[in-house]
């Protein structure tokens, strides 16, 4: 096994106990094998085809300090430690999780607490649930995530998770979400990622569909360092549909890299993808959508489009649109363009009096308006318009009243 | 049902009109693969020490590799211990001399419609037949000389152009590129070799005829067109194989040289035997084919008709390295029964305002898959290079596969690439309004795949599209009911 594999191994040789003593049951089950998994396959190589664009074993190769601190989950409606959850949740805890993914099992392997979010049958939550993720430590940290949301039937919610990080320090985070979500429920899953370009995140989020129900996902990338999103949509029951947005923003050193599989099991189903990035500087870019409509999902719908949009000789698009069909009657189509700005509408703009800068801004910001304005949820879509507004001209929502850097 | 069944029956046993076998003498070589019958080989065909030298270096690193599995296939076990890698049909009587054909060859070239006889010099094509590991007779080879244009088996391109050979062969398709180049570089047999001098438009199109003929062998080509300086040339390539119950290797490799102001354009109606309708047999085709657009403003164009073989696994590729190159690829793969197809191709732009199109056509039917592959990649110095591809797939049958694989690595901010797909069957209307017109379903869906593949087919010359077209009909018969 290489040295990178290596630390976490050891590590859990020496604080495998802790970690049971301060989890729970459910979570301390699979971690067997989880260690099996996690020793044998090792990180992935690049050869791994859904892990072509990053290098797992690099991101995770630096030493850093292994967070194992129990989640503080006060009086926030619906979000419950795995430990106090209201319902069993060894039915869910890690059902969906792919068990063959090295990255996902070392978050099965080091986890101590998990964030439960129950919604029970019928009942439609009024407020959207924030879910902030700090990163803050005196030195570099490595953070195991767990999230698992359960949508009973006809559940309705809107979640919004951000991550963001306090210190200049080296972080990792490591986070797997699990959702269910049941017939006729219907969910709105915001990411926001604002870190800096020190934060590594790796995300594997699985997603399960009941019958009607209806799932959007919308990811924004606006700052990090190295980031890894993947997603797994599997479509259960008829008449489900999932949307699957993303915007990414990077420059610098910047790495972003989306990977997604849309599962259609069964027919009468439609999704949706679109996914933009602005790339600037040497920032690179990775995209990777398949969608496998399986045999007998006929009556599929199904479109994904990945935009993008390169500023700078030095940065990076890799694209990878897939569709895997096995069923013929279908409706999928995949369109994918990398390109950069029109010259045509900058010198309209020019003539106009605006300045190349800021017209460069304009257009980049147009182009990004697209996924900002899919969001339902009013509020979001305003204070994201002014966050990337304010990313484009290179400052962050912290930044806000700060001097240091200027 | 039933009645359908037996017409998929009827189509797989007798459809395959190419599958006959020829009962020549041939000289077959043990099976198996050592350094041994690399230097067999290599002796029997007369090569001179640096070809040897070549093949025995392609051979080690072969011994190194595994063979690759990513593809989106189900690949039989292929065991190249099992495998004759040498066979030439010969003369009964040796008394006659060079250039005269075994009256079997010429009637089975007549039979797959094979213009040998130069009388025929009315179709204005030139051909070099090739059957199993040896180039049969090339024709109209005195007319192109004229014109300086030399095209002939790659082993006489060997004892009589060393020099040519020796510059351009692996430097498009290095032996080191792949496990099936690796291979091909160590056994290949025979194939063909064009050069086009400075300035010349080969007056006439110049095909290649492959066929594979003998039982328990394969077929390792290797074809090397050279197109210098503001020539042109048409290239067309054919193949066929007898119906066996055994998969057979077929593992090419073409390597084309563009030169300034060059204009090559290739075309492949690939219609090796496809094995059985329980998928029982048929030839695995595996090639390399990569064109190198090395001067400025130089064109590559590739075309293929896939309709054969039990799997298909290749991506004709070019490498854009001169200023202002120009690459096409279109494609129509179709499949059928238990038919498997992977194949697209690889646009590597490294010079700059280079342009690439892909158009690619997938069509699948029974239990077939049929996946399209692609990369377009722009190397940071390809300022302005410019890509479209647009791949769309028709399933028939609710028990196929259609899949699309497009891959685009952009390092370069002035890079247009674009890339489309759509994946869709034949709309009830277009059938129902073929029905009301006393068109019968079956034709119908002939008549609009037809007219799906037309943007590929028109690229092909005349004869070959009037073949394609036909060809299109009869891989589709029997897989709609």
């Amino acid at each position: 096994m290489v040295e990178a594999a290596k630390q976490y191994t050891d590590f859990y040789a020496q604080a495998g106990k802790l970690i049971a003593e301060r989890s729970y049951g459910v979570m301390n089950a699979p971690r067997d094998e989880a260690l099996r998994t996690f020793s044998t396959l090792g990180f992935p190589t690049k050869k791994v085809e859904r892990y072509k664009y990053t290098d797992v074993a690099e991101d995770f190769a630096p030493n850093y300090g292994i967070g194992l601190t129990p989640l503080q989950v006060k009086g926030l409606p619906y979000c419950h430690r795995i430990s106090e959850a209201p319902i069993d949740v060894a039915p869910y805890y890690n059902r969906l999780a792919d068990k063959q993914d090295a990255v996902v099992a070392l978050n099965t392997l080091l986890s101590v607490d998990a964030l439960v979010i129950y919604v029970p049958r019928n009942t439609k939550v009024q407020h959207p649930i924030q879910i902030s993720n700090v990163l803050k430590g005196e030195q570099n940290t490595m953070v195991n995530r767990r999230i698992l949301i359960v949508l009973e039937q006809c559940a309705e919610a809107d979640i919004v998770i951000t991550d963001k990080a306090m210190d200049q320090q080296h972080f990792l985070a490591n986070q797997v979400i699990e959702v269910f979500a049941g017939d006729g429920s219907q969910l709105n899953l915001y990411e926001l990622e604002e870190t800096h370009l020190l934060c590594t995140r790796y995300s594997s989020i699985f997603l399960q569909q009941g019958r009607d129900s209806k799932v959007r996902h919308t990811s924004f990338t606006l700052f990090n360092g190295h980031t890894r999103n993947r997603l797994d949509a599997c479509l259960q029951g008829e008449g489900a549909e999932v949307v699957l947005n993303g915007c990414v923003i990077a420059d610098k050193t910047q790495h972003v890299d989306n990977n997604t599989l849309i599962d259609h099991q069964v027919g009468h189903c439609q999704s949706n993808e679109l996914y933009k990035y602005v790339l600037d500087d040497s920032a690179v870019g990775a995209f990777a959508g398949r969608i496998l409509v399986r045999e007998g999902a006929q009556k599929t719908v199904s479109n994904e489009t990945n935009a993008n949009l390169c500023a700078t000789h030095s940065a990076r698009m890799y694209t990878q649109p897939m569709l895997e069909i096995y069923a013929d009657d279908v409706k999928c189509s995949h369109g994918s363009t990398v390109g950069q700005i029109n010259d045509d509408a900058l010198f309209y703009m020019r003539q106009r009096g605006i300045s190349e800068k800021e017209a460069r801004l304009l257009l980049k910001s147009a182009f990004i308006t697209e996924v900002i304005e899919s969001i339902p949820f009013e509020p979001l879509r305003d204070r994201l318009h002014v966050l990337v507004d304010k990313r484009l001209r290179g400052e962050l929502s912290k930044c806000e009243g700060c001097k240091l850097c200027k | 049902m039933e009645e359908k069944n037996g017409f998929v029956r009827e189509v797989a046993e007798k459809k395959y009109e190419y599958g006959f076998t020829t009962d020549v003498q041939t000289d077959v070589i043990e099976k198996g693969l050592s350094e041994d019958v690399v230097r067999l080989i290599s002796q029997k065909k007369g090569e001179p020490d640096w070809l040897l030298a070549f093949r025995l270096q392609a051979f080690r690193y072969w011994q190194t590799l595994s063979a690759p599995t990513w593809g989106h296939l189900r690949m039989p076990e292929i065991d190249y211990q099992d495998i004759s890698y040498y066979a030439a049909p010969t003369s009964p009587d040796p008394s006659k001399g060079k250039g005269e054909i075994d009256p079997e060859l010429m009637k089975t070239f007549d039979k797959l419609g094979i213009p040998l006889e130069e009388r025929l010099a009315l179709s204005g094509t030139a051909v070099d037949a090739v059957m199993d590991s040896v180039s049969v007779k090339t024709t109209f080879r005195e007319k192109l000389k004229e014109k300086g244009i030399i095209f002939c088996s790659i082993s006489e391109a060997v004892k009589e152009h060393p020099e040519l050979v020796r510059e351009y062969l692996g430097s498009v398709v290095p032996y080191k590129d792949n496990f099936f180049a690796a291979l091909n570089s160590a056994v290949f047999s025979d194939g063909s070799f064009v050069y086009i001098p400075k300035g010349v438009r080969c007056p006439m199109e110049l095909s290649t005829y492959f066929r594979i003929n003998a039982r328990g062998t394969g077929q390792f080509e290797r074809t090397l067109i050279v197109c210098d300086d503001d020539a042109y040339v048409s290239y067309l390539e054919g193949c066929t194989a007898p119906m066996r119950d055994e998969n057979q290797l077929h593992a090419a490799i073409v390597e084309i040289v563009v030169k300034e102001n060059a204009e090559v354009k290739y075309s492949t109606v690939q219609n090796w035997y496809p094995g059985d309708a329980e998928g029982k047999g048929g030839v695995l085709n595996l090639v390399t084919k990569r064109g190198h657009l090395r001067g400025r403003n130089s064109r590559l164009s590739w075309t293929q008709v896939e309709t054969g073989s039990a799997i298909t696994w290749k991506y004709p590729s070019c490498v854009l390295s001169g200023e202002g190159s120009q690459a096409e690829f279109y494609s129509v793969a179709v499949t059928n029964n238990y038919q498997q197809a992977d194949t697209g191709t690889k646009m590597i732009h490294i010079g700059k305002n280079t342009k690439s199109t892909i158009i690619s056509k997938g069509i699948s039917a029974g239990k077939s898959q049929n996946a399209y592959r692609g990369l377009v990649k722009v190397a940071r110095t390809a300022d302005n290079a410019r890509n479209y591809s647009s791949c769309d797939s028709l399933l028939l049958g609710s028990k196929c596969g259609a899949h699309t694989f497009p891959y685009m690595d952009v390092h370069n901010d002035t890079a247009v690439v674009e890339h489309e797909a759509t994946t869709s069957k034949i709309s009830e209307d277009q059938l129902f309004y073929c029905n009301q017109r006393g068109i019968n379903t079956e034709e119908a869906v002939s008549l609009i795949v037809n007219g799906y593949a037309k943007e590929v087919i028109n690229k092909l010359p005349m004869e070959f599209a009037v073949e394609a077209q036909k060809l299109l009909g009869v891989s589709l018969e029997g897989s709609v009911g």
